[in-house]
């Protein structure tokens, strides 16, 4: 049997691979993050609760409609982004003149009041949501098996991730966004609708999670806590990139996605902290993150 | 020459410090206007408060006989005032070409990309560069070169010539005719008395947060006496 530092390659490929589908959600719940924190300046802590929602609401649309999972995929980032932007219209926005804990502290609550709504509702145990039949299966590489999803899931992350970038870097809404972020009255002055455009923001945000939420459905259960175990990751990982950073947000989320993987090959015990090793390594290094730019 | 702005005992407010005091002053359809006035009078305040950047404000001011006062900020350029602020505002985010480009048209009328190119090449030139690494005379060129897309009929603009060198100053007065030959109305606040006695039509002299005189240029010689002293120049 091929091995590699003494460990068979297979179950090296294998974790690597598992750490390659959780980087996939990293990134892309990190990019969320990054994307709201660079334009409205909150730390939205209810990202969790935003990316269970997704999945909550693809996982509904199954029991009650018989809407399947392709479709569930468009319907629950529209449905939890359209909740997103309520929420940002009604009662986040009030917050913007206020110190940023203001802002924190709001999402944080409401984070625990919708996982509670749900723990009360659905129970804390997760509820199987089944692989699509068209993704089923797997794939032989010669290497490694490949389950068919899996590899979907990272190349759909992979793809959101590339194609947020696109939105926000070549386009004249992302260069709205951008403007927006550096200097927001100067932006309104010439005669762009920033509070609107800080509510897509926001929704933009919760539909990524809730995307990401779907496409987890599958593979990890759905449960009302299933954002609580991941955020506090996401967040590890968007301070190691960097703050408000949409790169560093996504390169670090692939990153600290591999590099627990690889920690679970050579020291398994070491694998649910490493990300934060990783972190608080930066933090001494380089406060500004990675990819921050007062670094 | 009926007023395109009209501004009466216009007071505003940074917090609890009250910065204008009862502003008066009338921009007529095509007129170029600049506030003259030392440091800290209130000028800059008082673009800003037209603009509707600064909220904390009582008055009057109307644009086109439109009451201005309930018009959210980002209405404002809808209504056809354009703003080049002090400190440009050129976005280290973008290139020179979003930068141009960010500004939405509000109305018809405005200069067309290519003609704007042709009169800022600096800018054709560089439009792939990031905004801020444009020299500070371009990044001025840029401020203004923005504006002109929109078609709005007001411009107004803080102190274009600070800091940049002669040459460029120049320049600037060269495009600030042009604009005022296609029939644009400007309102500027200026420091340089030499470059603002070339374009201006008429001046008002700012003195503690209100207009204290109102004189055409042809008025400017009889009035450098009474001028030194006010402005301490």
């Amino acid at each position: 049997m091929t091995t590699i530092f003494g460990i068979p390659l297979a179950a090296f490929l294998g974790q690597l691979l598992i750490g390659l589908i959780n980087g996939s959600f990293y990134a892309m719940l990190s990019l969320g993050l990054a994307v709201i924190f660079g334009l409205l300046r909150v730390i939205n802590f209810a990202h969790g609760a935003q990316y269970m929602l997704g999945a909550f609401v693809a996982l509904l649309l199954l029991q009650y409609l018989g809407v399947d999972y392709w479709l569930a995929l468009i319907i629950a980032p529209l449905v939890v982004g359209l909740f997103g932007a309520l929420i940002e219209r009604t009662m986040l926005s009030r917050l913007y003149d206020l110190d940023p804990l203001y802002g924190l502290l709001f999402t944080f609550g409401l984070a625990l009041a919708i996982e509670g709504t749900f723990r009360y509702l659905y129970g804390a145990a997760g509820q199987p949501y089944s692989v699509p039949p068209a993704l089923a299966g797997g794939t032989n590489l010669g290497f490694m098996f490949l389950p068919n999803y899996r590899g979907w899931v990272v190349a759909v992350s992979l793809v959101t991730c590339l194609g947020t970038w696109l939105l926000i870097e070549k386009t004249r809404l992302g260069a709205y966004l951008r403007a927006a972020t550096e200097n927001t009255v100067l932006v309104q002055a010439f005669g762009i609708n920033v509070p609107l455009l800080l509510t897509f923001t926001y929704g933009l945000g919760a539909a990524l999670a809730a995307f990401a939420g779907v496409l987890a459905a599958p593979i990890y259960q759905v449960s009302p806590l299933m954002g609580t175990n991941l955020i506090i990751v996401v967040f590890a990982v968007v301070v190691v990139g960097g703050m408000g950073s949409i790169l560093g947000a996504v390169v670090t989320g692939y990153m600290l996605g591999l590099a627990e993987g690889l920690t679970k090959v050579f020291y398994p015990e070491a694998s649910n902290i490493v990300v934060f090793v990783i972190m608080a390594v930066v933090l001494l290094v380089r406060p500004a993150g990675l990819f921050g730019k007062d670094a | 020459m009926g007023a395109l702005l009209q501004v009466a005992n216009l007071h505003a407010w940074y917090g609890e410090s009250h910065v204008l005091h009862g502003v008066d002053m009338t921009v007529g359809e095509g007129e170029t206007i600049t506030i003259l006035g030392r440091n800290g009078v209130g000028k800059t305040t008082t673009l800003r408060t037209i603009m509707g950047i600064i909220r904390e404000r009582k008055g009057e001011i109307r644009f086109g006989g439109r009451d201005m006062l309930p018009v959210p900020l980002h209405r404002t350029a809808h209504a056809g005032i354009g703003f080049v602020p002090e400190e440009r505002g050129i976005f280290a985010s973008l290139t020179v070409e979003e930068n141009l480009l960010l500004p939405p048209v509000v109305a018809g009328g405005g200069m067309p990309l290519e003609e704007i190119y042709d009169l800022f090449p600096n800018l054709l030139e560089r439009r792939t560069s990031q905004g801020t690494k444009l020299s500070g005379g371009e990044q001025q060129m840029l401020a203004m070169a923005r504006i002109l897309r929109t078609g709005v009929r007001l411009l107004i603009l803080d102190e274009p010539t600070e800091g940049l060198a002669p040459v460029i100053v120049q320049r600037i007065g060269e495009v600030l005719q042009k604009l005022k030959a296609r029939g644009m109305t400007v309102l500027l606040v200026e420091q340089n008395f030499r470059f603002a006695s070339k374009i201006a039509d008429r001046f008002y002299l700012m003195d503690h947060g209100r207009m204290v005189a109102d004189f055409p240029v042809a008025e400017l010689p009889d009035r450098m006496t009474m001028l030194h002293k006010v402005l301490g120049v």
